[in-house]
This record gives structure tokens, C-alpha cells and sequence, in this order.
């Protein structure tokens, strides 16, 4: 065991773990101000449940022993609980096994919350929370299987674990998730915008963002955390974390200059929203290539994600669907975009060692990426129409239209979000417990 | 007693407040307001998405006076925020039938 490995890795659990009440932040400054508050539930919500699904099968199916050998799935019973693990050293390369699970569950938990944006105002939260843990464990943990768990091997070389198809056997790059993280998400995402339909009203009287400086609050925990999320899939502290660690930075840089152009040139004016989104754009573009790429590539896979993200969040008034905070717009296609420019950009002096096309690689790398995508994102978009349906059909998914005008805050959580300058705050209605009204608890305390 | 209603610039608020205490008015209430009049709105741009926003914040202020007051009141608004652009807003003056101050009970004229 390496303690400096296994310190940064365990930090950068927590960084990465930030990254969803940050998202939940995110996303909640951009819907309008009676919906904020289920906005950060849906995140919270996957927060605790996909973390405890983890820990029950969720790290066995992702990472256990290959089922059959071809890749698909690991073993949901062999660590179940992650019993086996405790009062023995129990090593994951460098580090214990339960560093390597804690930062793993910190993936699945951020992936099933990014997909919650593209349901704003809609969806009851009952099965919002019956379909995060159905596709957590239907489509997440095997897909992680597939990417993130790699072949072991003895001093002889011999494979003693298999490992997942698109890591070993395709030999796709995705470094820190842009196939099992974002693609992922964004297929499901898109799976369940035709599932729920748009918002009542959609687009004219949706609303627009109500408050902005959270979304850039959020931005700013999604990118501090990001550095956790790429550098710290290095899983050791040395010099493949430190590139990657300058390309995340540069690579999110980049796009967010892109996207403010995009924005200057087609609208007038770079906006504060344009910006952050590019941000994130980059974020996502640079996760699967930030091993992969010099960090003149980073800044080049950064400008392209930047712009064709920018112009992508527009496609849906004209496809007519209600991506409300364009989860399809932004991760799946900048999902798409930085795993195949890994096959372009992809640099032989890289960590990853791999030449794409434009570095003389031909084109053997860019297929083995547009493989890897097109199948996470099939397979994604596919089972989660499913679940949708069947969650759909069994307990409904949809608010009612009338709760979604009163908004959904008050609907589902019985709370609201703000009361500034609230006369229903300033005048006093009858309040109560299980245990009878407050004014008859207080004159019995005195 | 009258009650002088302005609707003016947000930015001309503080100006109309001190045209009036020059006048001895020594008090007043004032609210952040939102209307629409001929000033046109203005356009917001979300992630490519337009939106027009045809309603535009303002400012209300409203003071208690007595009869004879009214007139340099509404005069003393008026020129204190006028900035001669479209959207500089409305005063209305109207009649008031009674008064009382809280504190003290003092009726009509006594208690503006």
C-alpha cells in the first residue's frame, strides 16, 4: 500500500463527492424559484440512495468477478455488502480497496443526479427516486463494469481478472467517464424527456433562470470537485495526475471562451450562463481525454466541445423536446465530442501512450472511441426508455398539472424556497405538530 | 388630506426624497413596484433562448398630506424626476377621508 496514493485518492473522494450538492446547486439557480427546492432533492436523493446501493452490490456488479468472462457484468453477490473486504488489507492497486470503492461511488452517485435536469417541474419525486436506483442498477454498475474495470494481470502477464469489453477488449480511452459518466446520463436523459414529455406550457411560459449567482455557485463546486473526478482516476499521485490535472484546467478554460464567442456572435452578448455552461462543457469533453492529450490538445478539445455544445442547447426548440437544463445538450454531445476527439487529438507522449489521427495514429484509435460511445450510449438510451416506461405504467411518473402550476415545491416537499418579502411569512397562519398546535406546546411549557 | 401616488424611476428615488424633506414632508412609503407603460421592455438571453420582458421595475412613493400642501408636493415630484426619457413615470394625487396616527389617536389634519 502506498499511504501518498491512497491520501490523494481518498481526498479526492470527497472533491468528487462535492461535485453533487454542487450540481444540485446548478441546476437548481436555473429553474424558476417554486421548484428550486426538488431540484436539490433529486440530486440529494441519489446522493443517499445510490451511495447505499453502492456499497450493497453496486461496487461487486461494477468491479466483482467478471460474470461469464465477456465483460458485461461483474459479480453482484461476490463483495456484497463489502463484508469481505473489512479487517484485512485488501489492495486495489496501490491502495485499499475501499478508497478505490469510495471514490468509484462517488461516480454513480454524481452520474444518476446529472440525468434529474432534464426533468425540472415534472417529475413526482416517488418515482424519480424509484427509477434512480432501477437505473443505477440496471445501466449504471454494468456500464462501469465495462469502462472503468480494467483486466488483472500476474508478473507473467497472464490475465487473472477479467475485466469489462470496452476497457480491455476494445481498448477504448475514457480516462475519468465521458462514456460511463456522461453519455450515460445524457441517453437516459433524453430517454426520459420522451418518456415525461415536456413541462405544461413549454417553452413560452416555463420561466427562465431565477437565480444565477447559485448556478455560478454550483458551477464552482462542480469545477473544484472535477479536479478530484480526473486527477484523482490517476488512482496514484504522481505525474499522470498532475498533466491531467492542467488539462482539466485548461480544457474547461477553453470552452467557456468558445462558448462566450458562440454566444457574442449569434446573441450580442456573452452571458453569465453561457459561460458557466461552457465550462461544464469542457468538463465533461475533457474527462474521457484528459490522460490522452498534451494540454495544447486539452485546449482543443476545450474550443470545439465549447462551441459545439453551444450550439447544440439550442437544437431543442427546434426538435421540440424539454431538456430543461440541457442535459442532453451539454453531456451527451459533449460526451460524444470529447470521446471521439480522443482518437484525433490523442498524443503518444500522453500517459495513455495512444496516437490519434492527427498525431499519426490513424484511425485506429477514433473507431475503437466511436465503438465505445455509440454502445454506452445504445445501451443507455434503450434500457432506460424501459425503466421509464415501467415506472411510467406501474405508480405514473408525472406531477399533475394543476400541482405543476402551484409548482412542485409545495407539491411534493411542503416547503418553498425563499420568503423574501413574503406577506405569508410576515403574517402568522396556525401552525401545528403530530402533537397538537405550536401556541398549546408553548403554553404548556410555561 | 390628500395622498400623492408616484411612480417613478428607481433611480430618481432619492432625489424625489429630497425635494420633499426640503418641503418639510417628513415622511413617506416606498415600494419596489413592477408595471409596463409606452417605456418598452428589454431582452434576456438564456443559453440561446430569448426572452422579452415587456414589465420593468419602478418605484412607488406615496405621502400623506394635507390640502393645502398637495400642489408643491405634485410639483416637487414632477420636476425632481424628471429625466425627460419615456419611463419616467406617473403622479396622481387623491382625496382622503380620514386619518388616524396610531401612537397618539390624533385624527385628520393632526395626524398627516
Amino acid at each position: 500500500m502506498n499511504s501518498g496514493d491512497t491520501a490523494w485518492v481518498l481526498v479526492c473522494a470527497a472533491l468528487v463527492m462535492l461535485m453533487t450538492p454542487g450540481l444540485a446547486l446548478f441546476y437548481g439557480g436555473m429553474v424558476r424559484s417554486r421548484g428550486v427546492l426538488n431540484m436539490l432533492m433529486m440530486s440529494l436523493g441519489s446522493l443517499g440512495l445510490v451511495g447505499v446501493l453502492w456499497v450493497i452490490y453496486g461496487y461487486s456488479g461494477a468491479f466483482g468477478s467478471d460474470l461469464g468472462g465477456v465483460g458485461l457484468l461483474g459479480s453482484p453477490a461476490e463483495f456484497f455488502g463489502m463484508s469481505r473486504f473489512v479487517g484485512q488489507e485488501s489492495l486495489s492497486g496501490s491502495i485499499p480497496t475501499f478508497a478505490f470503492a469510495a471514490f468509484q461511488a462517488m461516480f454513480a452517485i454524481l452520474t444518476v443526479a446529472l440525468i434529474s435536469g432534464a426533468i425540472a417541474d415534472r417529475a413526482r419525486f416517488g418515482p424519480w427516486m424509484l427509477f434512480a436506483g432501477l437505473w443505477a442498477t440496471l445501466v449504471y454498475f454494468p456500464v462501469a463494469h465495462w469502462v472503468f474495470a480494467f483486466d488483472e494481470t500476474n508478473a507473467a502477464g497472464e490475465v487473472t481478472a477479467v475485466g469489462g469489453w470496452i476497457a480491455n477488449r476494445l481498448a477504448a480511452i475514457d480516462f475519468a467517464g465521458g462514456t460511463a459518466v456522461h453519455i450515460n446520463a445524457g441517453a437516459a436523459a433524453l430517454a426520459l424527456v420522451l418518456v415525461l414529455g415536456p413541462r405544461t406550457g413549454w417553452p413560452r411560459e416555463t420561466g427562465k433562470p431565477h437565480n444565477l449567482p447559485l448556478v455560478v455557485l454550483g458551477a464552482g463546486l462542480l469545477w473544484f470537485g472535477w479536479f478530484g473526478f480526473n486527477a484523482g482516476s490517476a488512482l496514484t499521485a504522481g505525474t499522470t495526475a498532475a498533466i491531467v490535472f492542467v488539462n482539466t484546467l485548461v480544457g474547461a478554460g477553453a470552452a467557456m471562451l468558445a462558448w462566450m464567442l458562440v454566444e457574442r456572435i449569434r446573441h450580442g452578448k456573452p452571458t453569465t450562463l453561457g459561460a458557466v455552461s461552457g465550462i461544464i462543457a469542457g468538463l465533461v469533453a475533457i474527462t474521457p481525454a484528459c490522460s490522452a492529450v498534451t494540454p495544447m490538445g486539452a485546449i482543443a478539445v476545450g474550443i470545439i466541445a465549447g462551441a459545439v455544445c453551444a450550439l447544440a442547447v439550442e437544437l431543442k426548440y427546434r426538435l421540440r423536446y424539454d431538456d430543461s437544463l440541457d442535459v442532453i445538450g451539454v453531456h451527451l454531445v459533449g460526451g460524444l465530442v470529447g470521446t471521439l476527439l480522443v482518437g484525433l487529438f490523442a498524443s503518444e507522449s500522453a500517459p495513455a501512450g495512444v496516437a490519434g489521427l492527427f498525431y499519426g495514429g490513424g484511425f485506429d484509435q477514433l473507431w475503437r472511441q466511436a465503438v465505445g460511445a455509440v454502445a454506452v450510449l445504445a445501451y443507455s438510451l434503450v434500457l432506460s426508455l424501459g425503466i421509464a416506461w415501467v415506472v411510467r405504467s406501474t405508480i405514473g411518473f408525472r406531477l399533475d398539472p394543476a400541482d405543476e402550476d402551484t409548482g412542485i415545491d409545495e407539491t411534493e416537499h411542503a416547503e418553498s424556497g425563499y420568503h423574501f418579502g413574503d406577506a405569508r411569512n410576515t403574517v402568522r397562519g396556525s401552525r401545528s405538530t403530530e402533537h397538537g398546535s405550536i401556541e398549546a406546546l408553548e403554553g404548556s411549557v410555561r | 388630506m390628500k395622498l400623492v401616488t408616484a411612480v417613478v424611476q428607481q433611480a430618481k428615488v432619492d432625489e424625489v426624497r429630497d425635494a420633499l424633506t426640503a418641503l418639510g414632508i417628513r415622511g413617506m412609503t416606498i415600494a419596489d413596484v413592477q408595471g409596463y407603460g409606452r417605456q418598452q421592455g428589454h431582452t434576456e438571453i438564456y443559453r440561446g433562448a430569448e426572452y422579452k420582458v415587456d414589465v420593468v421595475d419602478k418605484t412607488r412613493v406615496e405621502v400623506l398630506v394635507n390640502d393645502a400642501d398637495a400642489d408643491d408636493v405634485l410639483q416637487a415630484v414632477v420636476s425632481a424626476a424628471r429625466s425627460g426619457r419615456v419611463g419616467d413615470g406617473k403622479v396622481w394625487v387623491t382625496p382622503v377621508e380620514s386619518v388616524v396616527r396610531v401612537r397618539t389617536g390624533e385624527t385628520g389634519e393632526q395626524a398627516v
